[in-house]
């Protein structure tokens, strides 16, 4: 290489089309080497689409991208990775039954032996201060140390261009922190890093420049550091950012749910166990459940819910009312609605009309069934109340939720639950793949539920979600929850600890808590 | 050219009842040209078996008593199979519901009263529900496949039959064939019209069928059945148990299958015989999905599959095609509609170009 290009990579003219959607739309930007370059915009605006273009996955209609100063078509990831592009990717692609060296292994292009990968990897892990075993087995890993698995399977390829998939969706704040360091490193080596991703004060934070995209198109670049968060905001959504007040005056009436020593045992192998959970949010309270991922969030929403049921009646008491040992379908009854995590096939059946949905869980309370028979102008009539309501985008009550976007599926889902006007509301990852405009419209919802009385429980792995939303706050960790914390007084960092810290770095852990104890 | 198969956004309707068409046409098609390759008369062959008993008004009453037995078994199936419970055991079910009815008539026989057919009836029925009981208990207790257990107690119902053909249920008047007395008049299904061989089963098989329409389409239960059959933890959230789903499906199923056993019992049989089981049973399976699961679907394919037992026997006499030939049409008919399914939810693309590969 005599003559160093400008750029490390330029992206032409990219075009990309599916059935009844453009996904990129003439996209060009280019990335400078060693530089940190945001690509930021909203669920569906084309992000993945055009990574998975650069990285060989799909090939693009029209349009080029010039790598290091000349035109390439990427025929598949293994060019891409030849050429220089590593990839970390949103989902990771581990074996969980098999140890980090040996996932590493089966990752490789080309063949080398046990121990020179082990001795490499050892290299990467202690050039940029990554804290992993080879020889753990990957199921006993967090979710953080398994993103480093991901990180240096990429970094072993020695990469000249790293992209990163919403790569702190799943992480402490301080393992964001340990990411970004790793990152900035890596930038100051020489190596452009492509990070994807929807916060804006994390790129605000990292780098250096932005490509903004909505609806395929390119509709900014900018200076992230130059710009304010709302800004960006509102170049990612193309409007104005609307305001979510949670009301100024918040005063919290009776306990409506009281959580008392709730205790199950994990079911199978890859279960959390909940142990001794309590904790109780009064009328008009919003009360957050912050965590990592897989800390037993999905067992606490179903013990909540009541599609899992206690032993002990008591452990759940809704009103001062024992309601543990009885079934979801009593517990809407008595008050307590839920809308889980995952929408598909969990919240809402795809293939089901919208009407058929607001059946599944509104058909008590709402009257849509009588002796048994379902009532299905009821059905439609209550459907369209939702519709409305909460501004779903839907050719009608009969379009099958399956037609519909992952936002606007979300909106109805929470607006059929909130309309329902439930005493207590429990919702889980309430803007998870949801875009800002459908996400401010969803909290709205749920301050104007709380501020008429009901009480609501968030569990999220969204921190600043919640800390945006709530009034108070715990943290759920390996299935124990921690104390309450009031938000606005919990810092960052104490938070952050009780999630784990750092995970699989006990001392990073120990010497973080000294400096929290510290002041 | 490139056929390509796209995926639609929406499911389409307009294949959902199309594609049962296409796959009864592709058959009388597929049927022809291989009648024809191996030595027969193909066209006549599928003139025979499909159009004949159609424009034969004297086919007509075996059409009816041939359909109603496939439409009630498969309109029961069709519960099960719409909440993912696969019951492939109707068979036995049958015959258990054969064997029940006819327990019942053997002891009141020589007695009279309008009480004895019902509570042959019901015999049956329960008879069939509580052999579909065996599968459902291992599935809900044991996770036993139901698809293995209903189908392997299928042999065991036809072992039964034949030993109580040969052992306690023997005529004693008989000249030792394996067969029961003659039901008596107060144990037959009397004709409802005159002079024809259409009993009263057939009009019954139908009001059941209209009545399941209704709870299918209409009730909260018949909502479970398909919530259960789409997503298993959607109906979790919805407050509906997967075990009692379980239940009720294999129940109504055998139920509806142990009906129409002593409907032929008690009906064109007029007694047991070893032969009982003519695999209406199986041949139900293939009602229920070319009637798309539907009660409506499933009267209309129920009669097609009639049409197909009825021209396989004009077809033996008339052409001299073997006894297996409705047989091989009828499982043309499922193959082709399990192959065209497939339109529903993706649409054909044609392509007349290769899109750019590699060229780095």
């Amino acid at each position: 290489m005599n003559n160093q290009p400008d750029n490390r990579v330029e992206l032409r003219g990219i075009t990309k089309a599916f059935p009844g959607v453009l996904a990129n739309d003439d996209v060009s930007f280019k990335i400078a080497p060693g530089e940190i370059h945001a690509l930021l915009g909203e669920n569906g605006a084309g992000k993945s689409t055009l990574v998975k273009m650069i990285y060989g996955i799909m090939q693009p209609d029209a349009g080029e991208i010039i790598w290091e100063g000349s035109p390439v078509i990427v025929t598949n990831p293994k060019a891409a990775r030849k050429m220089g592009v590593g990839m970390v990717f949103q989902h990771f692609s581990l074996f969980e039954a098999m140890t980090v060296l040996e996932n590493i292994a089966l990752g490789m292009d080309s063949s080398i032996s046990q121990s020179e990968l082990e001795g490499k990897i050892r290299d990467v892990m202690h050039k940029y201060g990554l804290k992993l075993d080879p020889h753990r087995i990957v199921s006993t890993l967090s979710v953080g140390e398994r993103q480093r698995i991901e990180i240096v399977r990429a970094l072993l390829l020695d990469p000249k261009l790293l992209i990163m998939d919403e790569p702190t969706s799943v992480l402490t704040p301080q393992e964001v922190n340990q990411l970004f360091g790793t990152l900035r490193q890596l930038s100051s080596t020489g190596c452009s890093i492509l990070y994807i991703s929807h916060k804006l004060h994390e790129i605000k934070e990292l780098c250096e420049q932005a490509t903004i995209l909505r609806g395929g198109r390119v509709v900014g670049d900018c200076d992230p550091r130059k710009e304010t968060s709302t800004s960006m905001a509102e170049m990612m959504i193309g409007g104005n950012l609307k305001q979510v007040s949670k009301g100024d005056d918040r005063s919290f009436g009776p306990v409506k749910i009281a959580v008392d020593g709730l205790t199950q045992a994990g079911d199978g192998n890859f279960g959390m166990a909940l142990d001794n959970i309590s904790f109780s949010v009064r009328s008009g309270e919003i009360f957050g459940i912050a965590g990592v991922a897989g800390n037993g969030q999905n067992e606490l929403m179903l013990a909540l819910s009541g599609e899992t049921q206690s032993n002990s009646g008591n452990a759940i008491r809704l009103d001062d009312r024992p309601v543990g040992e009885i079934g979801c379908l009593q517990r809407r009854s008595e008050g307590l609605c839920a809308v889980p995590e995952e929408r598909n096939g969990h919240a809402a059946v795809l293939e089901f009309s919208l009407t058929e949905n607001s059946i599944l869980t509104a058909r008590d309370r709402m009257g849509l069934s009588k002796n048994g028979l379902i009532s299905n102008s009821n059905a439609v009539s209550y459907t369209d109340q939702v519709i409305s309501t909460f501004g779903v985008k839907a050719t009608g009550a009969e379009s099958t939720a399956g037609s519909l976007s992952g936002g606007n599926l979300q909106k109805f889902i929470v607006g059929r639950e909130i309309m329902q006007n439930p005493e207590v509301l429990v919702v889980s990852q309430p803007t998870w793949g949801v875009d800002a405009g459908a996400a401010a419209t969803i909290h709205q919802a749920l301050f104007d539920l709380a501020n008429n009385g009901s009480a609501i429980i968030v569990i999220s792995q969204d921190l600043d979600e919640l800390l945006a939303i709530c009034d108070n706050i715990a943290v759920i960790n390996e299935g124990m929850l921690s104390k309450t914390l009031k938000v606005g007084e919990a810092s960052i960092d104490e938070i952050g600890l009780l999630m784990g810290g750092v995970h699989g770095d006990p001392f990073a852990t120990a010497e973080m808590t000294e400096a929290v104890h510290a002041h | 050219m490139l056929i390509e198969l796209e995926r639609r956004k929406q499911p389409s309707r307009t294949m959902l009842y199309l594609t049962p068409v296409i796959a009864v046409l592709s058959t009388m098609f597929a049927g022809a040209v291989i009648f024809t390759l191996i030595g027969h008369d193909g066209i006549g062959a599928v003139r025979e078996i499909f159009i004949t008993p159609l424009i034969d008004p004297y086919k007509w009453q075996d059409l009816g008593i041939k359909a109603a037995p496939l439409i009630l078994i498969a309109c029961g199936l069709a519960f099960g199979f719409r909440a993912n419970v696969w019951n492939i055991g109707a068979e036995g079910q049958y015959v258990i519901g054969g064997l029940a009815g006819t327990g019942i008539a053997l002891a009141t026989w020589g007695m009279e009263g309008w009480w004895i057919l019902p509570l042959m009836c019901l015999a049956g029925m329960v008879g069939g529900a509580l052999y579909a009981a065996i599968p459902a208990f291992l599935k809900t207790r044991l996770q036993v496949n139901e698809i293995l257990s209903s189908l392997m107690l299928t042999y065991v119902s036809i072992q039964l039959l034949y030993y109580l053909m040969r052992g306690p249920w023997k005529d004693p008047d008989g000249f030792n064939f394996p067969q029961t007395r003659l039901f008596t008049d107060s144990q037959i299904l009397p004709e409802i019209i005159p002079g024809t061989i259409v009993h009263l089963g057939v009009p019954l098989a139908l009001i059941i069928v209209l009545i399941a329409w209704i709870v299918l389409d209409k009730s909260v239960f018949g909502f479970q059945i398909r919530v259960v059959g789409a997503a298993p933890a959607a109906a979790r959230y919805g407050g509906f148990s997967a075990k009692k789903t379980i239940w009720a499906a294999m129940l109504i199923g055998g139920g509806f299958a142990g009906l129409a056993g002593i409907f032929e019992a008690a009906g064109p049989f007029g007694q047991m015989v070893p032969q009982f089981p003519t695999g209406y049973g199986f041949t139900a399976i293939i009602v229920a999905f070319l009637g798309r699961l539907h009660p409506i679907g499933i009267i209309l394919a129920g009669i097609i599959l009639a049409v197909s037992y009825v021209g396989g026997e004009i077809a033996q006499t008339s052409l001299g095609l073997p006894n297996a030939a409705a047989g091989i049409f009828q499982a043309m008919m499922l193959f082709f509609l399990l192959a065209t399914d497939i339109l529903v939810r993706y649409r054909l693309k044609f392509s007349s170009t290769v899109t750019s590969g590699d060229a780095s």
